[in-house]
């Protein structure tokens, strides 16, 4: 490893031991504010309370089920959003006429609100997951679309070139050249198809689900189980957070492999 | 004028085995309302090594597309190996002017691309992109990423990625641009070195006089856009040869002669009239 690179990599543990120390100081003063009532213990509960409490519950398995309603239907949703989302982006790519006519549209996705049609897909599709992943998907899917044509725009031509030069067929060049080039645009949409799943199906089975991790903290609430529901709260942070985080260590390595020097 | 003599055949070989390899014929190519090529002829010798020098923009690049199959005329015709050209046909190898090398792909993994998409028997790519790294001296950064190296490695792993394939014809459009003017030399005996070898045919674009002066068989020099050969000048080296017929007085010569056409051409390119 050459001494820039150590450079870089020492700068980079620097960055995340901030953010650690930023996140801990977050928590403690929770913590104190929590101890010392200054806010009322029916609002906030202490974050070790909180931690203590989901620990049981995790413990207990009266969480497992909903935890993997929860997760399956995440898990669909980004797999199907991310599969549509690509195989529309190559094919948009492909078509500049489509696109013309589609680029309005696309770049305003965001403004659109999916939730309001919930309902209509629990009447279409009945209570049960389907209308949970159509959710999940809504905004994953322009999102994916949107990545997918980023990343095909900027694939090298002199590659695709090259492609043709070892007379790779379609399939091919998509698989050994186009996908590995565009990967790093790629991730950008899978990191958005999952963070928009996940906000899509649990504010879904908030509103109204029978199962899920949603559904729970909702039910928490409304029975004023401030433990409970806070406790599932923090769970759904940690583990949205650290899948994040994943990701995105997942895309910097990439980009550092590339990064010219 | 600078008189080169010129044999009838570079490597003295008798005529009637000087097969044509590669065919332009009536040749030319147009971008929109830019006429960028020809109407132009070659001929490309099996065997030889030819080098295509011209002013810059004159259409160097267009040719290499045209002939290579990835570009259509828009007019004329394109043999290679007696058949019409369409599409890049299976034995044309091509290391092009821009880095090709494939940023996600370590150094060996990039010289195997062409071989793992032919499935070649994994045991012989393992041998053969060894040689090559061995080559073009890249054995000790066979586990890097391109990122990692000078933008001369990069360019001898695209060449060593395209030697691999083991072509009949090989196009190189300006390889050595981004090195030094030594490790150019050096690169140009190790491409003799495998001209020689492989018996592969040859055609080299570069803007250097002195490289195409001391690799060539033949040297064709182009004029300003839209590019036509004005002339074609023969070497007469021999077969056996390297960077040290810089030295030889018939070295002078062949880059003078080449540089006499060359003036007027660049004049014109840069939009200046030849100053007498
Ligand atoms: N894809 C393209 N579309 C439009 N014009 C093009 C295209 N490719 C090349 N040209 C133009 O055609 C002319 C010849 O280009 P070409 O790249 O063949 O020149 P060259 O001799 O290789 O130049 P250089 O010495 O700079 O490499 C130039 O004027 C260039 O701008
Ligand atoms: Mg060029």
């Amino acid at each position: 490893m050459t001494r820039e690179r150590e450079v870089i990599m020492t700068r980079e543990r620097a960055v995340t031991l901030t953010r650690i120390a930023w996140i801990a100081g977050f928590v403690v003063l929770l913590e104190a504010v929590c101890r010392l009532h200054l806010v009322n213990p029916l609002t906030l509960i202490p974050p070790s309370e909180m931690a203590t409490t989901l620990w049981g519950m995790l413990a207990s398995g009266e969480i497992a089920g909903d935890i993997a309603r929860t997760f399956s239907t995440v898990a669909i949703a980004v797999v199907l959003a991310v599969a549509i989302g690509f195989t529309l982006g190559v094919a948009i790519h492909a078509l500049p006429r489509v696109r013309q006519g589609l680029d309005p549209l696309l770049a305003s996705y965001y403004s659109i609100p999916t939730f309001v049609f919930y309902p209509l897909f629990v009447a279409i599709f009945g209570l049960n997951s389907v209308p949970l992943i159509v959710l999940g998907m809504a905004f994953g899917v322009p999102a994916m679309i949107l990545a997918t044509l980023n990343g095909l725009d900027r694939v090298p031509r002199v590659l695709m070139r090259t492609a043709r030069s070892y007379r790779l067929g379609r399939l091919a060049t998509l698989a050994h050249v186009v996908m590995p080039s565009a990967l790093p645009y790629l991730l950008t949409g899978v990191k958005l198809a999952l963070a928009y799943a996940f906000i899509g199906i649990i504010a879904g089975e908030f509103i109204l689900a029978d199962a899920g991790l949603g559904h729970a903290i909702a039910y928490a609430y409304d029975g004023f189980e401030n433990r409970t529901m806070y406790a599932l709260m923090l769970f759904v942070l940690v583990v949205v957070t650290g899948l994040n985080m994943t990701l995105h260590a997942w895309e910097g390595r990439l980009m550092r492999r590339r990064a010219r020097a | 004028m600078a008189v080169v003599a010129l044999s009838a055949d570079p490597r003295g070989m008798p005529a009637q085995t000087r097969e044509v390899h590669a065919a332009l014929r009536g040749v030319t190519r147009v971008y929109g309302r830019l006429a960028a090529l020809g109407p132009l002829d070659l001929d490309l010798v099996k065997g030889e090594f030819f080098s295509v020098v011209g002013p810059s923009g004159c259409g160097k690049s267009t040719l290499l597309d045209v002939l290579s199959g990835l570009g259509r005329p828009n007019a004329g015709s394109v043999t290679f190996e007696g058949a019409p050209v369409a599409g890049v046909p299976d034995g044309v190898g091509i290391v092009f002017q821009e880095d090709a090398s494939f940023p996600w792909l370590t150094v060996a993994d990039n010289v195997a691309f062409g071989l793992r998409r032919a499935g070649t028997d994994p045991a012989e790519i393992a041998r053969r992109v060894d040689y090559a790294l061995g080559f073009m001296g890249l054995t000790d950064f066979a586990g890097a990423y391109p990122a990692q190296l000078s933008g001369g490695m990069r360019q001898r792993v695209c060449i060593a990625r395209t030697l691999v394939t083991q072509p009949r014809l090989i196009l190189l459009d300006e390889p050595f641009g981004a090195l030094d003017q030594q490790t150019r030399l050096l690169m140009g005996d190790e491409l003799l070195r495998l001209w020689r070898e492989t018996g592969a045919t040859v055609l080299l674009i570069t803007h250097a006089l002195d490289e195409a002066a001391m690799l060539s068989d033949r040297i064709g020099v182009m004029s300003s856009r839209p590019g036509r050969f004005i002339e074609i000048v023969e070497t007469g080296w021999p077969r056996e040869r390297d960077s040290r017929i810089v030295a030889e007085e018939r070295f002078g010569h062949v880059t003078a002669r080449l540089w006499s056409h060359l003036r007027e051409e660049s004049l014109k390119a840069i939009g200046k009239k030849s100053v007498p």
